[in-house]
């Protein structure tokens, strides 16, 4: 019961989805702007990483695109309750739990579907990385999507204007991005700032996807990046499924 | 044998300024197959109370039981029971009227052929069929509130809720959709709850008026019974006795201040 509510309203926002292809392009572009204008400046550059730059880059990137496009999603959620179909959906007796991880899961895949193009472009640039590394990567960026996705729709439950709902979002995202390492490794950090980072969960899974990007898939970084990525889901859908059952305020 | 009934159900909103009593505690009982008006005037706590008696809103006290299930122990069983109509709809604009109708049967656990079917149906009865492949942003209002109408109705629900229906629909939608509810009364056995400013519909369509005011309940019967009771006469009108009960009708004559 509980499969068929979720993809149910999985499809829903996916045929959403699949219409418009300016949602399904658009949060390429930022990523696509600094792996052409950005990226180049790396190349020679020592990052205090085996592999090539592109391999240090392009992970950043990826969890970026996905850090920004899932902290967002909560936008729709605003406006569905503004035209009143969040709670026309919430009268109905599909579960609570699919109700957001349907629309969740089609976020996760939007942004996975987006890393595939952005790591097609990078490899036009020159990205090189072995094949498995590359998929681990994108079960990254899928379960970061869906954790920060669950928690912006949760967030967006509980304000009521789009004006209170940007201006929060940003100023989480922006220094998330840049205390994760994500366009720059930590390693390359001062001492006090490598120890703030590591408050950051996304810190985790950029330092694992890296390692994934050069093809050394036994490392700490990566049994750090795996057990933080799949218990930031956990607590992220906890949360979420708790505001979606509580009735509205 | 009750199909809703409620003891003292209420609800206060907290707001920065302050607590707001929406509705106070509200005593009522809806026999099967009633149809049941249940008006007030702005603000009475009428679309509030709805927002309870389906499982939208946690009453802050009080309880309710609705189509034999409990309210705050059995939610799911209310939300199967019953159909909701909001009072600013809740459709989406960019999806197409069918597509729309058919997920809301599915949500309502119909299997794909069963929603297909059920959204010509009702399409069909709601004067919908032409504008079925429509985007829902391309309908007029009173076309919108039609189709509002048709996704409460998708699963047959045994208790209805229409908060303000026929506001927005031209006379002659209006005249179908009363025919419709009586339809839906007479041959299904469907309790039917029902909000409305237009006191001529009260008169024509409900068995049975409740009329709230500043969220609790201050009148009911049926609607001769109260224009007998508050206008004076079976042959007064429904607007006389409403004015009378909710205190808005010009003052009597003694109360009336002197120097204006
Ligand atoms: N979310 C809320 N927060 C605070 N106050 C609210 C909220 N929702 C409703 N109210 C207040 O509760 C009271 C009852 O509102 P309600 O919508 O139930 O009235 P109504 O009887 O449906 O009125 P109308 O005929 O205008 O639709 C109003 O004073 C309203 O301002
Ligand atoms: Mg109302």
């Amino acid at each position: 019961m509980l499969l068929h509510d979720i993809a149910l309203v999985f499809g829903r926002y996916a045929r959403q989805t699949l219409r418009s292809r300016f949602q399904m392009l658009f949060g390429i572009l930022m990523p696509l702007l600094y792996l052409l204008f950005f990226g180049p400046l790396l190349t020679d550059l020592p990052l205090g990483s085996h592999g090539s730059s592109w391999q240090v880059l392009v992970p950043g990137l990826l969890l970026q695109l996905g850090l920004f496009g899932a902290a967002f999603s909560g936008f729709a959620v605003i406006i569905e309750k503004q035209t009143g179909v969040l709670e026309r959906m919430r009268v109905t007796p599909v579960s609570r739990l699919a109700l957001l991880l349907g629309r969740v899961l089609r976020d996760a895949l939007l942004f996975v579907f987006q890393s595939v193009l952005l790591v097609l472009a990078a490899m036009a640039m020159g990205l090189r990385a072995p094949l498995a590394g590359v998929l681990i990567g994108f079960a990254f960026v899928g379960l970061l999507s869906m954790s920060l996705a669950a928690l912006s729709c949760a967030f967006a439950m509980t304000v009521q204007t789009p004006v209170e709902f940007g201006p929060v979002i940003n100023s989480i995202a922006m220094p998330s991005m840049l205390l994760s390492g994500l366009m720059l490794p930590m390693a390359l950090a001062p001492g006090w700032l490598d120890v703030l980072s590591r408050f950051m969960p996304v810190r985790y899974l950029v330092d694992a996807m890296r390692d994934a990007y050069v093809g050394e898939y036994a490392t700490s970084s990566m049994l750090y990046g795996v057990i933080v990525a799949l218990c930031f889901a956990t607590l992220a859908v906890t949360v979420g499924t708790r505001v979606f059952r509580k009735a509205g305020a | 044998m009750a199909i809703i009934s409620t003891a003292g159900l209420a609800r206060t909103f907290q707001t920065k300024r302050g607590p707001v009593e929406a509705v106070r505690g509200i005593d009522l009982t809806v026999r099967p197959g009633e149809i049941l008006g249940f008006l007030g005037p702005n603000g009475a706590g009428k679309t509030t109370t709805l927002r309870m008696l389906t499982t939208l809103l946690a009453p802050t006290g009080g309880a309710a039981t609705v189509a034999g299930c409990d309210l705050a122990r059995d939610p799911g069983g209310v939300r199967e029971k019953t159909g909701y109509v909001a009072q600013s709809g809740g459709v989406d604009p960019t999806i197409s009227v069918r597509e729309e109708l058919v997920t809301q049967g599915r949500l309502y656990r119909l299997t794909k052929p069963q929603a297909a079917a059920r959204a010509e149906e009702l399409a069909g009865q709601l004067h919908l069929t032409e504008l079925l492949d429509r985007k829902c942003a391309a309908l007029s209002g009173g076309q919108r509130r039609r189709l509002d109408i048709a996704m409460g109705l998708m699963h047959r629900p045994e208790v209805l809720f229409l908060d303000e229906p026929t506001t927005g629909l031209d006379p002659g939608s209006r005249a179908d959709l009363w025919d419709l509810v009586r339809r839906l009364r007479d041959e299904y056995g469907t309790t039917v709850f029902l909000t409305t400013h237009y006191l001529d519909e009260a008169d024509a369509l409900a068995d049975r008026l409740v009329i709230v005011d500043k969220g609790t309940v201050v009148a009911e019967g049926t609607p001769s019974a109260l224009k007998l009771t508050y206008a004076g006469s079976v042959d007064a009108t429904l607007q006389d006795a409403f004015l009378a009960i909710t205190g808005r009708g010009p003052a009597p004559q003694d109360q009336t201040p002197v120097a204006v």
